[in-house]
């Protein structure tokens, strides 16, 4: 096996490992489609990556951060639905971006370049991973009510708009992340997915988070996998394995009834 | 006794229409206050400007600092369908979270089994998620209780046990409860005080004993409604 594979590998699991889990809770707030626009949001960095030649993840990190931090903004504004906000980031983000953005060069942000990761990076995909996944964590239960109803959430002394932006900031990270593995146009995926599976077999919280960050995983690993000896491109092939297990996942639904 | 809220010259206006008129009140601990009215009064309007939800004109003068436990209407099992929440993990999502046994302790006191807690929450009966919501509230000791129509969706005999529940906990801890129900036998059992809401701005408002007769239910509710007085 190649240093270039584990690396690969390694990225992999943690990228999509923390999007199964993060989508848990983004399934739950019917927020899944919110990665989508953000992930779109990429492309003007990728732009301006490609146009003045540094490195593509600099470009991505500041326009998808901002991104949410412009819909978290809004949202306490107009009190819109965050989905409705993403929609018109991405719209924004997506229209500069195809003003500017060298088409045929942009592959790399369509469908990410993870098989090419370097050691530095991958370190710091690893870094960036274990750092969501523990903010993820601390503040599972409560976004958890605050999903279900968010009066009692405010009674239970929680700070609604404190764990939005932890939240949103989250879902930044991980989307930028997501491009790396995937690229821009399906990042989605890795976050949607995983949860939908997981759902569909688990009855509790606890196997609900587990499989989802179990089917994450095993995407990523086998995807990067298959990829590799069809020569096939990584990205998608990781996403194709997903909707998979999934579809596994419909026949084994367990009936909760 | 002392008094625990104040609340003076209330005014609450939503996207421009006014829903509550300059209305004022006093609670005292210990009490439960129940709130009537006809729909569209303005009685979870009042529920939620007092827990801090709505901008309000006027003011709201809470005498000690309210530990509260709260049960809004419209939360039912339908709500929680998309999420795969048992039971027991919907008690998880208190802060902090409640110890087993005492779980098992409000659930048992609400009437459900303790196989409820491994119940997916939103294929409970409307009934039993209702029932279990009341232990939810009731189970992290709270000394304010607002429950807006903890009745909805239980039997009349359910109905029954949830308000007896509630009586027999108010009587143990001194909680103050206020209470929104259209159950006028339910008033005037067991509320020491009612405050009637309309949108005219003719509140009423004094002990329930002295005040619900027919003729107040009528200014209140706008027709004749048969009412029986328990002995």
């Amino acid at each position: 096996m190649s240093f270039q594979l584990i690396f690969t590998l390694i990225s992999g699991i943690f990228i999509s490992g923390v999007a199964g889990y993060l989508g848990t809770l983004m399934l739950s707030k019917k927020m899944s489609v919110v990665a989508g626009p953000l992930a779109h949001l990429a492309f003007p960095g990728v732009a301006l990556a490609l146009i003045f030649g540094f490195n593509i993840s600099l470009g991505v990190f500041p326009f998808v951060i901002m991104g949410a931090i412009l819909i978290w903004l809004l949202e306490e504004r107009t009190k819109l639905p965050m989905e409705n906000l993403a929609a018109i980031i991405f719209a924004s983000g997506v229209g500069t971006a195809l003003l500017f953005l060298p088409i045929d060069k942009a592959e790399e942000a369509l469908i990410g370049s993870i098989e090419k990761i370097t050691p530095w990076e991958t370190t710091i995909v690893v870094v960036l991973s274990l750092l969501v996944f523990y903010v993820v964590k601390r503040l599972y239960q409560k976004m958890m009510l605050m999903n279900v109803y968010e009066d009692l959430a405010v009674i239970e002394g929680i700070n609604i708009k404190l764990y939005n932006l932890l939240y949103l900031l989250s879902i930044a990270i991980v989307v930028a992340l997501g491009v790396y593995l995937v690229g821009g146009l399906i990042t989605a995926a890795l976050i949607a997915i995983p949860a939908a599976s997981a759902k569909n077999i688990s009855k509790g919280l606890r196997s609900y988070k587990m499989w989802a960050i179990v089917l994450g995983t095993v995407s990523a690993i086998a995807g990067i996998f298959i990829a590799r000896f069809a020569r096939l491109p990584t990205g998608p092939m990781v996403v194709v394995s997903g909707v998979i297990l999934f579809l596994i996942s419909v026949i084994f639904r367990r009936q909760l009834f | 006794m002392n008094t625990l809220l104040e609340v003076k010259n209330l005014n609450v206006d939503l996207d421009g229409e006014k829903i509550i008129d300059n209305l004022s009140f006093q609670v005292a601990q210990g009490e439960i206050l129940t709130i009537l009215g006809a729909n569209g009064a303005g009685k979870t309007v009042l529920l939620k400007t007092l827990l801090g939800f709505l901008p309000y004109e006027g003011s709201i003068v809470w005498h000690q600092k309210p530990k509260i436990g709260y049960l809004p209407q419209g939360l039912n099992q339908l709500k929680v369908k998309d999420f795969p929440l048992t039971v027991q993990d919907f008690f998880a999502l208190k802060n902090p979270v409640p110890d087993l046994e005492e779980i098992t302790t409000f659930l048992h006191l609400v009437g459900l089994e303790k196989d409820t807690l491994f119940k997916t929450a939103g294929n409970l009966s409307g009934g039993q998620f209702q029932r279990m919501l009341v232990a939810w509230t009731l189970v992290s000791h709270p000394n304010v209780l607002f429950f807006d129509e903890p009745t909805t969706g239980i039997d009349i005999g359910g109905g029954e046990t949830i308000y007896s529940l509630l009586r027999t906990i108010w009587e143990k801890e001194k909680l103050t409860i206020f209470l929104v129900t259209h159950d006028l036998n339910i008033v005037y059992k067991h509320s020491t005080h009612v405050l009637c809401l309309n949108r005219k701005g003719h509140h009423c408002f004094g002990m329930a004993k002295e005040i619900l007769n027919p003729e107040m239910l009528e200014q209140v509710f706008g027709t004749e409604i048969k009412f029986y007085e328990h002995h």
